[in-house]
This record gives C-alpha cells, structure tokens and sequence, in this order.
C-alpha cells in the first residue's frame, strides 16, 4: 500500500514515515556494547521531531538506524509502511536515495562543483530523468533561498549557504524524512537561525524533519522532542499537543504537491 | 507507480560525467599520474615505428647489384696442429663457377706485382724525360668487367683472344688515365710497364663493386701469368640471378674446390629477411622491454594515485552511499576514472611515439612509415591498464561504509 492511496482519507489514516518498535543495536564485543535498545520511536507523516542528548548517548546509533546506514540487531523498523530489515543492501540503498534526505554537520558538500551539480548529485542514483534533474535542483534551490547561487561553487559560499545547500539537495529527490545530525554544529548563531529558519519554513510546508542535536536551542524548535540516554528513548513532554499541531496544520495533508510530484 | 518505468540505474553518461569530473578536479596530479603511461605508450609506439621505418629504408636500399654479388677468395686455416693450410684458386675459378645454375657471369681478378718497373704514359713527349707513376696493376678474366658491372668510358674490354694469346693490351681504370693522360684510345695509344709496351685498348669509367679498378691499369689475366709469374688469381667475382646469391655461395666453394671447399672463403649478401631481424632483434627487444617496464610502472603509478583518491574522497564516497549509491556505482566511478586516466596517458604517450617516430625519420632523411592501426591501439591499450590498475582501489572505494565515511569531516 503505498502512501498516498491512505493518505487520501486523512492524517491520521496515512501509516507514520517511521514505525520502530523494539529496536536495539549491539556491536559484537569483545566487549559488547549495547549501543541503543528498547526504542520504541513513531515518527508521524509532517512531525518535526528532534532527538536530543550528549555524546556517546547511542544519537549517532540512532541516526544510522534510522538513515538506513546500518542494520537493527533487534527489533522492527518500518520506514513509509515498509520493512527495511529485510531488503537486500542494494535495496536499502535505493530506498535510502529516495526517501530519506540527510543533512550533515560536515555539509559533505563536493568542492569542485557548481552548487546546482552538487544538489543534482542526490538525484543521480535515483529514478528522476536527467533532463528533470536540473529544473528540481533549480526549484529546489528556491525554495531554501539559494536561486542566486546556482552556480557558484560551495567555496565561495558562507557556511550557513553551503548548509542550506546541502538542505536542497537532501530535499531534491521529495524524500519523506529529513534527517538531520547536528546541522548547526559548524555555524555561528546568526547562520544557525537562518538554518533553522529554513527547517521551520519546511516544516510548515509539511515536511517531515528530525533533527539530532545535543543543542537545547535547536532542539526547541521542534514540534516534540525526545531525549536518548544510555541507549534508550524518553519523551521530553513540552509540547502536549503534538498531534493537534500536525492535524490542524492543513500543509501537512499535500507537501509532496510543492514539488509537483505525487506519490 | 508513475516513476516505476523510468529510468533506475546509474546511466553510462551520469557515470562518465562524474568520473570525468572527479578527474578533472585536480589537473596537476592527473599529469603526473598519466606520465608514466604515456612514456610507456610513448616508448612502445616510438620502437614499433622507427623499426617499420628502419626496415622501410633497408629495403629500399637493398637493390639488385648488392643482392646477387658473391665473392670468393683464397684463405687460410689453422689445422690445430700448428701448421696452416693454404689454398689457392684454379685459374680456370671462373669457368668452373660458370656451369652452376644461377651463375649470371663470373671472372677472376688479381694483383700483379710488376718488381720495380715503373708505369709510364707516353703521348707526353716531354724532352726532360717523362714522369714515372706509381699505379697498381691488376690482372683480370674477361668476366670480370660484367661480374662488377663496369661501364666504358671509351675503347673495348679485351676479350678471350687477347687473354689466350697473352696480348700487351691494357684497360684503364678511369683516375689511372687520368694520371697518364690518356683520355681517347682510337689513336691505340700506348703505355709502358718497365720496358714493355701495351695497348690501351678501353677507359673504365664505373664499377658497382672493387672500385680499386678504377685507379688500376689492368691487363687480361693470361697476359699477367705469360709476363709476370702470376701464382694464381686472389679473388672471384660472381654475378648471380636475382633471389640466387644464397644458393651460389653454397656451391660455389665445391666447385671450385672440391678437394677443400672449407679453405675458401665466400662472401655472400644477407638474405633480405636478415636484416630486418636483426632490427628487431637487437634494437627492438631492448625497447619494448623498456617501454613495457614503463608501462608497469605507469599502471602502478595509476593503482596509487586512484588509492589515494579513494583515501581523500572518504567522504565524498560516504555521500554518494548516502544519497543511495550502491556499492557497485562508487566502485564503477572509481574504475572509470582511473580507465579515463590511462586512455589519456595512452592517448597523449601514442601522440608522442607519433612525433619521435617522425622527428628520428627526418633526421635520418628517412621516409617515417607507420601502421595507423598502433595509433588506435595505443589508447585503447593505456584504456586498458587503468582498468586493471583501478580494479583494486575501487574494491576498496565500495568496502568504505558511509557511516565511517561521513564521521569525517
């Protein structure tokens, strides 16, 4: 069943973007390390989630789990309905490009190329035509408030730029879930709000985001947070109405629309 | 799914265009990294078209008058038992060769030693007394004009009849009559050896061979055994039928001695094969070996350079992964960059061999001759080993997982 045929009834029809229950992760040993266990997370269609707590808390575990990077040991982890633990590696990778955008701390962005090449990048190993590539990466660079520096090359950008660069090109293919691990770690505070600005306009759009931080600043910007501690998951309750939040937000119902895209 | 019939893999273009531009993101390494390819191209090109050229040319000077000349003489030989044999060749040498199959004209030469008697040329009739010469005088059979291709200025060669009758008949080689100042024989002018007179009868004007008759006075082969005690002729001069040189050099020996053919010696052109191995025995086995010296070198310089790559781009690698490369895309990249790289090297090394090749010809006033297809081959050949110099880093490329290649920042 895909996505859109239960989204037509309503939000709270649609299956959540992610569904974990029971998770863990342990690195054979010697000695063996429960990196995170017991994690029981619902991300919902449109949530903007962020996942708190220090290092060597099992945050980094977590963002791999949940970016297809690495395998569950225990436990099932439903990404848009689907049961990643039993794809081939192949597979995963494909679902990777296509439903999940990350946004790193490093940027990872490729020096000798344009800006818009390096948004097109994410599309490359995906389904998109290449004739389309360019127009998304062009529209997509708008939306983040880039259209002035197509083609400039990241060098030339300020660190805030080349983030939101990076934004674009993990929301160039209309994934379903941003991830993003410490996004503001390498800015200063005026390129941090302006990041910041941009998840929440996405956001609004109807985006789905989760953001991993160790930074309470960042992580009130979210909808709901949730704190990791020894390799486990507890709800930080300041936002009682999450749920009415996302149902009344009409955005939420057709973001995929923005890039005239459906699925 | 209305995506579902699109396109899902990495096509070749994408592919092409990414490993072109990983490439081309640093141009002072991609030089470096290519020269040891292209010298090996180079070098490989260079020796395969210097040694077609080479052969070109030593075909082309290899003309009939060099093809079919042997040339026996008297030798010597150690018996082992401290004593040396000596043998000398029959007076009638010539004839004998003569009946061979493949024998196109043959005749004897020989030095006659004429004690002290002087050389003198008598249309000067100069009142002081005239001017003795020093000029060798050879001795020859009627064959042996024909056998070395000499061409008259003026006069007639002497023939058997002078030769059986001993006759005091003289042809002059073209500087003897010069030095005696005989440039016209219809007047039958004369010259003296010692006390003898003899009759010019011709002017040698050109010889292929043994151009020592041209500075020589030379009297038939009778005359000089009748009035000089000749022992016997030192050498003969066989002129053979074109492609029989081989073969007559085999025989003649037995021919003309029968009793010890192995005393003689026998000087036999190269068969036209010989040559050419030659070229590419010595000179091209050196430069092929050192051209594929380079060329493993270059492949290796290759397999390095593209390992290091993959160590720099960890985390480019780690975003490829993460934007749902498989494995095999970043191992494709990584193989396709280091095969651009080697086809460059070949490209730019053929290119190189190219202009030796033509540069040494022109040199050498040689006429460059090269087989376009080494052109085309070339490339494809450095093509070739930067695949198999990219096919372990780019094993190593896909193992890098994009967790530990997006720590690193």
């Amino acid at each position: 069943m895909t996505r859109s045929d239960a989204g037509r009834g309503g939000a709270f029809l649609r299956p959540p973007v992610v569904e974990m229950v029971g998770v863990g992760r342990s690195f054979t040993g010697p000695p063996k390390v429960d990196a995170v266990r017991d994690i029981d997370l619902t991300i919902a269609d449109g949530e903007y989630l962020s996942i708190v707590g220090p290092s060597g808390s099992g945050k980094s575990t977590l963002l791999h789990l949940l970016g297809l990077l690495d395998r569950p040991s225990a436990g099932t982890y439903r990404l848009d309905g689907v049961d990643v633990s039993r794809l081939s590696e192949r597979q995963r990778s494909q679902l990777r490009g296509e439903r999940i955008g990350f946004v790193f701390q490093a940027f990872h962005l490729l020096p000798h190329r344009s800006v818009l090449e390096n948004v097109e990048l994410s599309m490359l190993y995906g389904r998109i035509p290449r004739r389309e590539r360019a127009e998304r990466a062009r529209r997509t660079l708008e939306r983040v408030g880039l259209a002035h520096r197509v083609e400039f090359s990241p060098q030339t950008l300020s660190g805030g730029e080349r983030q939101r660069v990076a934004i674009a090109r993990a929301l160039a293919p209309a994934p379903s879930l941003l991830l993003a691990d410490e996004p503001t770690g390498n800015l200063d505070s005026v390129n941090a709000d302006a990041v910041l600005d941009v998840f929440d306009k996405l956001h609004m759009e109807g985006l789905t985001l989760a953001v991993i931080t160790h930074d309470d600043d960042v992580s009130k910007r979210a909808d709901r947070r949730v704190r990791i501690t020894d390799g486990t998951l507890s709800q930080v309750v300041d936002h009682p109405d999450v749920l009415h939040d996302v149902v009344q937000r009409p955005h939420a119902l057709g973001h995929r629309d923005v890039d005239g895209v459906e699925r | 799914m209305r995506r579902a019939s699109l396109r899902r893999r990495l096509s070749v273009r994408d592919l092409l265009r990414e490993a072109l531009a990983g490439v081309a993101a640093r141009p002072s390494r991609l030089a470096l990294t290519t020269l040891g390819t292209v010298m090996g191209i180079a070098a490989l090109v260079a020796t395969v078209g210097l040694g077609q050229t080479a052969s070109g040319q030593i075909s082309g000077r290899f003309d009939a008058a060099n093809a079919t000349r042997v040339v026996v003489e008297a030798s010597e030989r150690d018996t082992g038992d401290s004593s040396v044999r000596i043998t000398v060749l029959p007076w009638d040498a010539d004839e004998r060769v003569a009946r061979l199959a493949g024998v196109a004209v043959a005749g004897v030469f020989a030095q006659v030693d004429t004690g002290d008697a002087a050389i003198r040329g008598l249309p000067v009739a100069d009142p002081g007394g005239t001017v003795d010469h020093d000029i060798p005088v050879a001795a020859a059979s009627t064959g042996l004009f024909s056998a070395v291709n000499a061409i008259l200025s003026t006069g007639r060669f002497f023939d058997a009849g002078h030769d059986g009758r001993a006759d005091q008949v003289v042809v002059l080689g073209r500087y003897a009559a010069d030095r005696l100042g005989i440039t016209r024989v219809d007047a039958q002018p004369s010259i003296f050896i010692g006390d003898r007179p003899f009759t010019v009868i011709g002017v040698l004007d050109s010889t292929s061979h043994r151009t020592e008759l041209l500075d020589a006075v030379i009297m038939p082969i009778g005359t000089a055994q009748d009035l000089y005690e000749l022992d016997a002729p030192s050498a003969l001069e066989i002129r053979t039928e074109l492609g029989a040189a081989q073969l007559i050099g085999a025989q003649a020996p037995l021919a003309v001695a029968p009793n010890n053919p192995e005393l003689l010696s026998v000087d036999v052109p190269p068969a036209p094969g010989t040559l050419r191995d030659d070229v590419s025995g010595d000179v091209n086995l050196l430069f092929l070996a050192l051209g594929g010296l380079a060329l493993l070198v270059g492949g290796l310089g290759i397999a390095n350079v593209t390992l290091l790559s993959v160590m720099e781009r960890t985390s480019e690698i780690g975003l490829r992964r993460s934007v749902g490369a498989a494995r095999a895309h970043v191992a494709g990249q990584f193989v396709v960059e280091s095969v651009v790289i080697g086809f460059l090297g070949g490209l730019i090394g053929a290119a190189s061999g190219v202009l030796a090749t033509v540069g040494v010809s022109a040199l050498r006033e040689w006429t460059p001759l090269l087989d376009y297809r080494l052109a085309v081959v070339a490339p494809i050949l450095g093509a070739a080993i930067g695949l198999l110099a990219g096919l372990y880093p780019a094993w190593r490329a896909s193992t890098i997982e994009p967790i530990v290649a997006l720590r690193s920042s």
